[in-house]
């Protein structure tokens, strides 16, 4: 008897999923109603849970400050993609096919944004990434835009930083072999780190991890015994503090660096003393606005959250705008109609500065480096493309 | 190889200091397999639960960390009695297999009312000055936590061993695990001495996950399920059942682990270099997990 009420309970959970799948398709016909609806897809919870909610805080932002565009209202659908490749996908498929979204922002992390690169493309909804700085993600990829510089730019940024700043003539390399962005940007520093010292042979050692590993010590122990001057290691910030941290608890006192993902306060709490004199490139800094639309997305930041903004949440913003922009410009809200005026998005006034989206959908951009002090991200300068 | 001696001693140490935390959470395990003859899914959440308490009670409130560990631990502990309460004992005359997707199920609830209560953010575990000190021992600069987990669970193990041997609960406890029914028929309160089964194997989970904690800092909602995985098989390895064994079994599973990292590196051979294959030791150690149950089939089982 137990065993009847199995089947039937499984056919019952069958059928009703079904149901519910057909029924979501089918709602397309009221797409053209007085709401646009714009999908976001970012990490809420997982390995980059930080990066993306920061980065929702400032599209909210955003939608609050501009709820209408073409008389029509403007809806956020926000899904979590948990950090993870699959969900990410299936998200963005959610989105498109169940929300019936014109566009979609997102994600923190290349890789998430990769894994919806196809889905995008073939259904002709525009995306437009906040912070994936890899050059995959809008290569080849029409429906693909972002509204930060990429990873070529902030490697040579980075490896400039080592060799003029610190006078390093050695470096070595730790990434996180399971991330799109830590391998890419770890290739283009060592590219422009070997450039710039003249030596061939000046990444003395290269070792690797996976997200979610907890344990850093046996690559330390491997990475530190060539002796390098430097190390950079750029991966999530959760990962990242535990490796500085461990770093430091073996005696390893030479200075680390890494990439924009490690601007978050995790970073520093997990990190805790560690994590002093840390040093990293990203896109943004409250200390040095370049537009007026910084001051202004500063101030009402401050306003609504009760904290300074920081790079993620000035993307977030930007990104949401930018769409805006397009639409407006369009004069519509068909998906294809978006794309193309996206794609003519020229000195757009944003919060992280003037954003031309070039031939590939990648915006130009200065970088910022900041250092950890005291506990706290310090600004230390610009450095123009 | 090229592995030298103080990397060895780095790895070695780390090993022991890792096998140790992960016996705490494995005894868990092999106490209520012995008795229940279940797996228990969710034990790993409740290492998970353990580590978040401490986060709270010393970030929220104003008591000394050390009485925040405590009081984290006894209330982990009787979160697991409630598990067990809750999740199991109405299916105590149920097929075996029923009682395994409850755990199964709540493995699932406690991962997702974690992440709803305590945010897909992670946390940064408040480390105390004292337990975060680095000391050099010979050219090797280690955390002194490296030290300090092991010692802790030399001491439980102590306290367990005695319980287990010394008292009429741990009498009744050896019993059940020896001949259930018998032991019912005995008239042996079976109920208490799974509530004391449980609330022991959830403290030492917990006290695991604020190890967990000092060492790694970061608290996650799904923390647990890796952890989890491992200490299982190190049960299994150990003879699930029996509490000594699953200890020791942790401790030079993990210390094998780890040693086998010189795989990961790039070996340099003076003329030759042959890059290092990340990944490759978790291959091997895969090999040599599935050879030790193969060849060990008969004992693996067996309770003590």
């Amino acid at each position: 008897m137990y065993r009847k009420l199995g089947v039937l309970m499984l056919v019952l959970v069958l059928v009703s999923t079904m149901l519910t799948g057909c029924g979501g398709s089918k709602e397309t016909g009221g797409g053209d109603s007085d709401v646009i609806k714009i999908g976001v897809f970012e990490p809420m919870t997982g390995s980059s849970a930080a990066g993306g909610q920061m980065t929702v805080e400032g599209i909210e932002l955003a939608n609050e400050i501009k709820p209408e565009v073409l008389g029509k209202k403007v809806e956020l659908i926000i899904v979590d993609n948990k950090s993870d490749k699959v969900e990410a996908a299936n998200a963005v498929s959610s989105l498109i096919d169940k929300d019936n979204v014109v566009a979609i922002i997102g994600s923190y992390g290349s890789s998430l944004s990769m894994a919806a690169g196809d889905i995008v493309k073939e259904k002709k909804v525009p995306a437009v990434g906040c912070s994936p700085t890899n050059p995959l993600v809008t290569l080849n990829n029409d429906y693909y835009f972002r509204v930060c510089f990429i990873d070529p730019f902030q490697g040579t940024v980075m490896a400039n930083y080592a060799v003029k700043e610190l006078g390093a003539k050695t470096a070595a390399i730790i990434q996180d072999v399971t991330q799109g962005y830590s391998v890419g940007l770890s290739k283009y520093f060592m590219d422009a780190f070997k450039e710039l010292t003249g030596n061939e042979n000046a990444i003395v050692a290269t070792a690797s991890y996976n997200t979610g590993d907890q344990d850093f010590t046996a690559q330390l122990t491997n990475v530190s015994s060539a002796n390098p001057d430097v190390i950079f290691a750029p991966g999530n910030y959760g990962e990242s503090a535990l490796l500085i941290k461990q770093a430091r608890d073996q005696g390893i006192n030479i200075p680390i660096l890494g990439g924009d993902t490690w601007e978050s306060p995790e970073f520093l709490s997990i990190g805790g003393d560690a994590v002093e004199g840390a040093v990293f490139s990203t896109h943004f800094t409250a200390e040095a606005p370049v537009t007026e639309v910084s001051e202004e997305f500063l101030a009402k930041y401050k306003e609504k959250y009760g904290k300074e903004a920081n790079a993620f949440a000035a993307l977030g913003y930007d990104a949401y705008m930018v769409i805006l922009d397009a639409i407006e410009r369009a004069g519509s809200a068909d998906s294809v109609a978006i794309r193309d005026a996206l794609s003519e998005t020229k000195d757009f006034v944003g919060a992280t500065g003037y954003i031309t989206l070039d031939e590939n959908g990648d915006a130009v951009k200065s970088a910022v480096i900041k250092k950890v002090e005291n506990g706290e991200f310090v600004f230390l300068t610009v450095v123009e493309p | 190889m090229t592995m030298s001696f103080t990397e060895f001693m780095q790895h070695l140490a780390n090993g022991i200091s890792l096998g140790s935390l992960y016996a705490l959470i494995a005894i868990g395990y092999t106490m209520v397999y012995g008795i229940l003859r279940l797996i228990n899914f969710a034990h790993g959440d409740i290492f998970m639960l353990g580590a978040y308490l401490t986060y709270y009670a010393i970030v929220f409130t104003s008591i000394p960390w050390y009485i925040a560990f405590i009081l984290a631990a006894v209330i982990t502990g009787i979160i697991g009695f409630l598990l067990e309460r809750i999740a199991y004992r109405p299916l105590r005359d149920a097929q075996r297999i029923t009682v395994l997707i409850s755990a199964i199920g709540a493995s699932f609830f406690l991962q997702n009312f974690a992440t709803v209560v305590f945010g897909g953010r992670p946390k940064a575990f408040p480390i105390p000055q004292l337990l975060n000190k680095i000391v050099n021992l010979g050219g090797v600069s280690i955390n002194i936590v490296t030290f300090i987990i092991p010692a802790i669970t030399i001491g439980l193990l102590i306290g367990l061993n005695y319980i287990i041997n010394k008292t009429k609960t741990g009498m009744a406890m050896r019993a059940l695990s020896k001949d259930y029914d018998t032991a019912r028929l005995m008239g042996i309160d079976v109920n208490r001495i799974i509530s004391i089964t449980f609330f022991i194997g959830s403290f030492l989970a917990a006290v695991g996950g604020i190890m967990w904690g000092i060492k790694y800092p970061q608290l996650m909602p799904l923390m647990g399920s890796m952890p989890g995985v491992k200490c299982f098989i190190a049960a299994v390895i150990g003879g699930i059942g029996n509490i000594n064994g699953t200890v020791i079994s942790a401790v030079v599973v993990t210390a094998a682990m780890e040693i086998l990292r010189f795989l990961d590196s790039s070996i340099n051979l003076g003329f030759i270099k042959i890059p290092g294959i990340p990944g490759m030791r978790m291959v091997i150690f895969s090999i040599i997990f599935m050879l030790v149950v193969i060849i060990r089939k008969d004992r693996l089982l067996k309770e003590n």
